[in-house]
């Protein structure tokens, strides 16, 4: 009985729940404490053992008290140096950051905090998740933000998976190494297809169009630009006489406002016309344009601005998918 | 196989600053063999060096590995050309050499960066085979230092290089206590542990078995040291300070040879006086005899004393030795007119004429040895002999050429003709070699005996007396013998600088740097299993099995590795002090039933807290305030922290 309970406090216990179990995304910030911290000699490591264990020979046969002294240098040299490497990663804290939204395709970039709160930078800190592998250092008493890139393949959440975090430093001969993993996850939205905005899409659904109601049709003067206007409604001849950015203001009620709606597009499977709503959202914010959206079992009032961008996306990217992080 | 990445084939992969201290930890490290490798070694070696260099700084490709592949096993032709052999150990430490040299131009990849690092330090462990002086060590410790340097570079690429110097300088003092109890308490063996290559002691100066004219003249133009003796009590005078070594009884009528050694086989020393103890430590010379005052009585272990009187140890010196001894400058060598005595009358047949005549003379007109060898001392004191390094080149007659020509040589042309002239009178006489003289170092005491002190004099036998020691050149030159050598040849250009000089504070430097090479010696290079077994018993350990050794050593360096884990760590533990301190603060309250909710931050705590106790408003705000401030703010000072342990344990919900 003493013995499981020696063995379930050992760092091999530790260790192995950690490589053998899927885990759960940890909350919060995450300690790097002694026994989250692995440490082995690596490769070169080995070499550098046995190159010492030639040169004692070497010495000994040779009668060379230099060479007990060189040995016997580099031998300590090597034995501190685990603790150097140790000392480097031990005591960080780790915190999930923020993760920009992305499109199916693209490359989410992960934001890690590591905080050192120690009086001494930690050097050449890997952070290695699926294949990116990034370094950074972190300063005495500081934080440092680090991105790491990850492919997203479908849409719906992309769960950050376990990071190993390691480190060399200062001689190569040792790696210590610690897993983790903040809880962090990126939207992924459906890749966009190459299709243009419907024509005929270009419906009002009330008829009567308020009156007050921007459209696109008559020029109705100018108004200062704003950061969600259209580029393409710019005066840039008005403009560059003054001040700053000018937008022209039309009304008229027809093309004002765009439905995008599911049902009319029967011909298609549902990750294409995801697609397609997706980029027929894209292509409505680009051009300024009022917008809705209108799925099977949710839909989207009309409105613009980047905001409303992101209601549709997210809706369209979680389509089917419940809102929980999904197991990836 | 795996395919190579075409990024690894370029050399700018690898950090440049880095690259360039291993450079020049790999030409420090190669430094110091230039001097004796092979000429073309050191032009092949520099060569490669300035390539990989140039190639660095210049950009532009690193050579394909078929022609590192061609270079490589034309060095190792070369070598094999050079030496005759590949086996051994200056083909070794060449061939080593070489490869770390073509080993430069294949640094591509973190792979190929250790192994040349690696190669450097076995580079440093070769050094020592010719050196082990303590200008060596400090050589190669900067040459340690800046490859690790190197190593740490890599690891880091984005360090200035003082900081990884300076990294790796700390690691390297920090491994220092582990590297003084490994070497003080790893168990010692007498090397080697296998047979060493012919060429491995080779290059160490000394007397020889043999002696012609001019070969001790050649050491004296060498200041090396030969052993230091330590008196236990005071040391005899100077003109008693006659350190035998090789006996010389074959003339061939140009050089003197020793005899086969024969092992003494019954003790007839007669011995009277007062004896003379001392400790002497012999650098190696590759030879057996064991030097020591006349006449020694006592014999070290692993030695034996032969029918000359002289101690010659089993196996060959080949490292800084160490031994007890016990002379009495008073003694009657008493054999029996023995093989030796008959040995010591043979004169080659056609040499040295007049010498012969003169010699045959005496015998005729004086009948009695004795009075043959007073009337030769006689005949040295009266002659106008002159003591000089650089004597005159001598003929086949060397003897004749010197009684009576020239008139001009060295120690151990007065020795030559003395003897020659008592074995022509029938006298038998042998040449003795050893040194004479040594001065004593006031720094520590220790009396130095140089090889410049090297002297031969003769031994000549009488009926009633046995073996007397009679020096020509004391005869002709007293002040040889009263003051040293210095003063006999003054102003001669071939003695060593420190001999001819006067000036004090020279002096004092050197006696200064003597005594700590000879500290140096003692403790560092001389340290061997009997030494080990020394300090262990002025520990209190008297022969401790391998077992304690073990343990002890075991210990110990866990120990100094606790020690200088808990220095490395130590800044990592203040921040858990704040913590700890707030966690405390945080229970306190928690068990007031005011607990922290999990989400909420401490100043949304203390303003919840500053509602539910109004009382104690002051204490929780300073807390707080402390808190925060030395957790997320700039402060970060051991007073604050102990103040919020302070306050912290006052508090009172």
């Amino acid at each position: 009985m003493k013995l499981d309970r020696v063995l379930r406090r050992s760092q091999a216990y530790t260790f192995y729940q950690w490589v053998s179990r899927r885990h759960a995304p940890e909350a919060g910030v995450i300690f790097l404490g002694q026994r989250r911290v692995y440490i082995l000699p690596t490769r070169p490591g080995i070499t550098f053992a046995c190159s010492l264990v030639l040169m004692l020979i070497g010495s000994i046969n040779y009668s060379l008290s230099l060479g007990y002294i060189l040995t016997f240098l580099l031998g300590g040299m090597g034995v501190v140096s685990i603790l150097h490497t140790f000392r480097n990663l031990a005591h960080l804290y780790v915190s999930a950051g923020r993760v920009a939204p992305v499109f199916a395709g693209d490359t989410a970039q992960f934001q890690i905090f590591l905080e050192n709160r120690s009086d001494f930078v930690r050097h050449s800190i890997v952070l290695r998740c699926r294949r990116a592998a990034v370094n950074c250092d972190v300063a005495a008493r500081a934080a440092a933000g680090v991105l790491i890139p990850l492919q997203a393949g479908r849409r719906g959440w992309l769960q950050l998976e376990r990071v190993t975090l390691e480190t060399r430093f200062p001689l190569g001969l040792m790696r210590a190494w610690s897993y983790v993993q903040p809880d962090l996850r990126a939207l992924v939205y459906p890749r966009p297809d190459a299709s243009s905005l419907p024509v005929t899409a270009a419906v009002s659904e009330s008829g009567d169009a308020v009156a007050a109601g921007a459209g696109t049709d008559d020029f109705a003067g100018l108004r200062p630009y704003q950061a969600s206007d259209s580029p393409h409604h710019i005066a840039w001849k008005a403009s560059a006489r003054s001040e700053g950015l000018l937008t022209k203001l039309f009304s008229g009620s027809a093309a004002a406002e765009l439905w995008f709606d599911w049902e009319e597009l029967p011909d298609l499977d549902t990750e294409s016309r995801l697609s397609r709503l997706t980029r027929w959202v894209t292509l409505a914010d680009q051009h300024g344009l009022r917008y809705g959206l209108k799925l099977p079992a949710s839909r989207v009032p009309l409105d613009s601005g980047f905001e409303h961008r992101e209601n549709c996306l997210k809706e369209l990217a979680l389509f089917g998918l419940s809102d929980a992080p999904g197991k990836t | 196989m795996l395919p190579e990445k075409p990024s690894r084939e370029t050399s700018g992969t690898l950090p440049l600053l880095p690259l360039v201290l291993l450079f020049a930890g790999a030409m420090l490290t190669i430094a110091p063999h230039a001097i004796w490798l092979p000429w073309w070694v050191d032009a092949v070696a520099g060569g490669l060096l300035l390539w990989r260099v140039w190639v660095a700084l210049r950009g532009g490709s690193l050579p394909p590995r078929w022609l590192l592949a061609l270079l490589t096993i034309v060095s190792a032709i070369g070598v094999y050309f050079s030496y005759r052999t590949v086996l051994g150990r200056d083909p070794g430490v060449t061939l080593i050499v070489l490869l770390l040299s073509l080993k430069l131009l294949e640094t591509r990849t973190p792979r190929d960066v250790f192994i040349v690092a690696f190669l450097v330090y076995f580079v440093v462990l070769a050094g020592f085979f010719y050196s082990q002086s303590m200008q060596t060590a400090a050589w190669m410790l900067v040459t340690v230092l800046i490859n690790t340097g190197a190593l740490v570079g890599f690891s880091a690429p984005s360090r200035p290089v003082a900081d990884n110097l300076t990294t790796a300088g700390r690691m390297l003092i920090q491994a220092g206590p582990v590297m003084l109890l490994l070497f003080f308490l790893f168990p010692r063996v007498q090397g080697p542990l296998w047979g060493l290559p012919q060429d491995a002691y080779s290059g160490m100066t000394g007397l020889s078995d043999t002696m012609t004219p001019g070969s001790i003249s050649e050491l004296s133009a060498s200041d090396a040291i030969a052993f230091r003796v330590k008196f236990h009590g005071d040391p005899p005078p100077r003109n008693q300070r006659y350190w035998r070594g090789p006996v010389l009884s074959e003339f061939d009528g140009k050089t003197w040879r020793a005899g086969f050694p024969r092992l003494r086989r019954e003790a007839s020393l007669q011995v009277d006086g007062q004896p003379v103890d001392y400790e002497v430590t012999l650098e190696p010379h590759n030879r057996n005899w064991l030097f020591a005052l006349e006449m020694p009585v006592r014999i070290p272990p692993n030695a034996r004393m032969t029918a000359d009187y002289l101690v010659i140890s089993l196996p060959p010196v080949r490292t800084r030795m160490r031994y007890e001894m016990r002379s009495y400058p008073d003694y009657k060598a008493a054999d029996p007119e023995s093989d030796n005595a008959i040995l010591a009358r043979r004169l080659p047949r056609g040499f040295n004429p007049r010498a012969l005549a003169l010699g045959r003379e005496w015998r005729e007109s004086l009948g009695d040895d004795a009075a043959i060898v007073r009337r030769g001392i006689e005949f040295f004191g009266a002659s106008r002999f002159e003591y000089t390094l650089l004597p005159p080149l001598l003929g086949k007659d060397s003897v004749d050429e010197f009684l009576f020509d020239t008139r001009q040589g060295f120690c151990e042309h007065f020795a030559s003709s003395f003897v020659f002239l008592m074995r022509a009178a029938g006298v038998p006489a042998r040449v003795v070699t050893g040194y004479q003289g040594g001065d004593t170092n006031p720094v520590d005491d220790y009396m130095v005996v140089r090889q410049a002190d090297a002297h031969a004099w003769a031994e000549v036998w009488l009926q009633e007396r046995g073996w007397m020691r009679v020096d020509p050149t004391a005869a002709a030159v007293p002040v040889r013998v009263e003051s040293g050598i210095a003063a006999a040849a003054r102003g001669a250009t071939g003695l060593p600088l420190f001999l001819r000089t006067n000036i004090d504070w020279l002096k004092s430097l050197r006696n200064n740097w003597e005594a700590l090479t000879n500290q140096w010696n003692q403790w560092v290079l001389g340290y061997n299993p009997d030494r080990q077994r020394e300090m262990l018993g002025w520990l209190g350990m008297q022969q401790p099995s391998w077992q304690t050794m073990t343990m002890m050593l075991f210990w110990s360096v866990a120990g100094v590795l606790l020690l200088v884990a808990l220095w490395l760590l130590r800044g990592m533990r203040r921040v858990d002090v704040v913590q700890r301190a707030w966690q405390r603060f945080c229970d306190k309250l928690g068990r007031a039933g005011l607990a922290r909710a999990s989400t909420e931050g401490p100043l949304d705590y203390a303003s919840r807290l500053a509602l539910e106790l109004p009382a104690r408003r002051a204490a929780v705000r300073a807390i707080v305030d402390l808190y925060v401030d030395l957790r997320y703010g700039t402060l970060g000072d051991p007073a604050s922290v102990s103040r919020l342990r302070q306050l912290v344990r006052e508090f009172r919900p």
